[in-house]
């Protein structure tokens, strides 16, 4: 039985993490290479590293830290922000991550989508939506969150996954930052239309959160979260152990 | 020092920085001649079997791999490089693998329940077969990372480990001084770690 992923989400901004101010125990608290090895040891499953400028800011990705970041943890990496052809895929690639996550890129050339899985596979091409409610539907935004681009979401990450996306990252802005809890409306309507994994992203506040996610959708395959992991109000040791007393199926580290 | 044999298949960044991280020296390398001086060798792979045993025969590191392996010197598969070690291949075609373990590739499709998601991607708890220098540090139920759409099968007589996907799926195997993990190790926090330490530590049979 394949385990619920926990997965911390570093947002880089200029090399550091945003939101990453008052965490305990770490010298250097926004540094992502620190940060990254600390929950690569603290047990979660997976490290989403998302350079949130660089789409904004039409630029590359930093690939020097992304290296030093994949050199230090030994768990599978994620890394998204500025994905807008092969030559970025490739890149990234070989700095050592292991799927890479196209949002805006793929929303300005939805070839990209096909063109990556054909080459590195389903496996390797994550498809992030950012989406929010606008006038009764689910809308598409890009730019991090700053462009809506009139797409119906449902549909578009249904073509996502035809073309060749081979899991999903669902993040909602209506939910996020807000603590109360993923958006389980969202994620349900998602997660019955496609046969890939969905990745819940987006107001998880505390514990219970994630429970709920997993009880209530047992179609999703794993929760995200940033700020409540890096200020500690959420540990990710005590979340698998409660995750695993409520029968949810979760990797538990020594 | 251990060898990771470099035929232009997948990405060795991942596999090196964790070798390293356990304190190995490490030659990523397509050269055959270089394979005879290292002292382990990795097989690491992802990707199609038959285009991956098609450029194994080609560089000749197929060759060297077997003859290094016959004189006895430790050698770890890893996912492709895992099924490559096995007699034949089932996909896409019938393709000859590299014959050091007995055993067919087939698609997991084949056995598993049909409802589930291919390929099986994620954490997977182990049930360890039989006891294996490899797997020293590692106790049943400690899960580890997959991603595959085929695997081992007619191997049972040198499974070291399993794993269930609604049925049984072949996650390690080995024979003396070879061994092949389709899991892998450098994306499995310290149960991963633990298993590259016990291939480039161990003096003797990995199993």
């Amino acid at each position: 039985m394949i385990a619920k992923r926990i997965i911390p989400c570093l947002d880089v901004r200029d090399g550091r993490v945003v939101k990453g101010v008052n965490f305990g125990g770490l010298r250097d608290v926004s540094s992502p290479v620190e940060l990254g090895a600390y929950y690569s040891e603290a047990g979660a499953d997976e490290l989403v590293f998302y350079d949130i400028t660089a789409s904004a800011e039409g630029r590359q990705l930093f690939t020097d830290i992304l290296r030093e970041v994949a050199s230090t943890i030994f768990i599978p990496l994620t890394v998204g922000g500025g994905i807008n052809s092969l030559d970025d895929f490739d890149r990234v690639l070989k700095c050592g991550a292991d799927k890479v996550s196209v949002n805006s890129g793929a929303i300005r050339n939805p070839a990209l989508i096909g063109e990556a899985a054909r080459r590195y596979g389903s496996q390797c091409v994550v498809l992030s939506a950012d989406v929010k409610r606008v006038n009764g539907e689910y809308r598409v935004f890009a730019r991090g969150g700053r462009e809506d681009t009139g797409l119906e979401a449902i549909d578009w990450i249904v073509r996502g996954v035809e073309n060749g996306a081979g899991e999903i990252v669902l993040n909602s802005i209506d939910t996020d930052g807000v603590k109360r809890g993923f958006d389980l409306e969202m994620l349900k309507a998602v997660s019955e239309r496609v046969n890939v994994p969905v990745i819940a992203s987006g107001g998880a506040g505390c514990i219970q959160d994630f429970v709920t996610l997993f009880k209530t959708l047992p179609r999703v395959d794993a929760g995200l979260a940033a700020s409540i992991f890096h200020f500690g109000e959420v540990k990710i040791a005590e979340l698998k152990r409660e995750l695993a007393e409520e029968g949810i199926p979760v990797r538990i580290t020594k | 020092m251990i060898a990771v044999i470099d035929y232009g298949v997948g990405n060795l960044f991942s596999l090196a920085s964790s070798l390293r991280h356990i304190g190995q020296e490490v030659l990523v390398t397509g050269d055959p001649g270089a394979l005879r001086s290292a002292d382990r060798l990795i097989l690491p792979g992802v990707g199609a079997f038959g285009d991956a045993a098609q450029k194994l025969r080609e560089t000749g590191l197929g060759e060297a791999l077997i003859a290094e392996a016959k004189r006895g010197k430790p050698v770890l598969g890893i996912c492709l490089g895992m099924q490559l070690l096995l007699t034949k291949s089932f996909e896409f075609g019938e393709h000859e693998g590299l014959g050091l373990i007995p055993g067919e590739v087939r698609a997991l499709s084949e056995t598993v329940d049909p409802a589930l998601k291919i390929p099986h991607i994620g954490w997977n708890p182990l049930t360890l077969t039989r006891p294996s220098a490899l797997f020293r540090d590692v106790r049943n139920g400690d899960a580890v990372y997959f991603v595959h759409s085929f695997q081992g099968t007619r191997c049972e007589a040198d499974t070291l480990a399993l794993t269930e996907y609604s049925a049984p799926v072949t996650a390690a195997v080995g024979r003396g001084n070879v061994v092949g993990c389709q899991f892998h190790p450098e994306k499995s926090g310290r149960v991963g770690l633990s298993i590259l330490k016990a291939f480039a530590e161990t003096e003797g049979p990995l199993c």
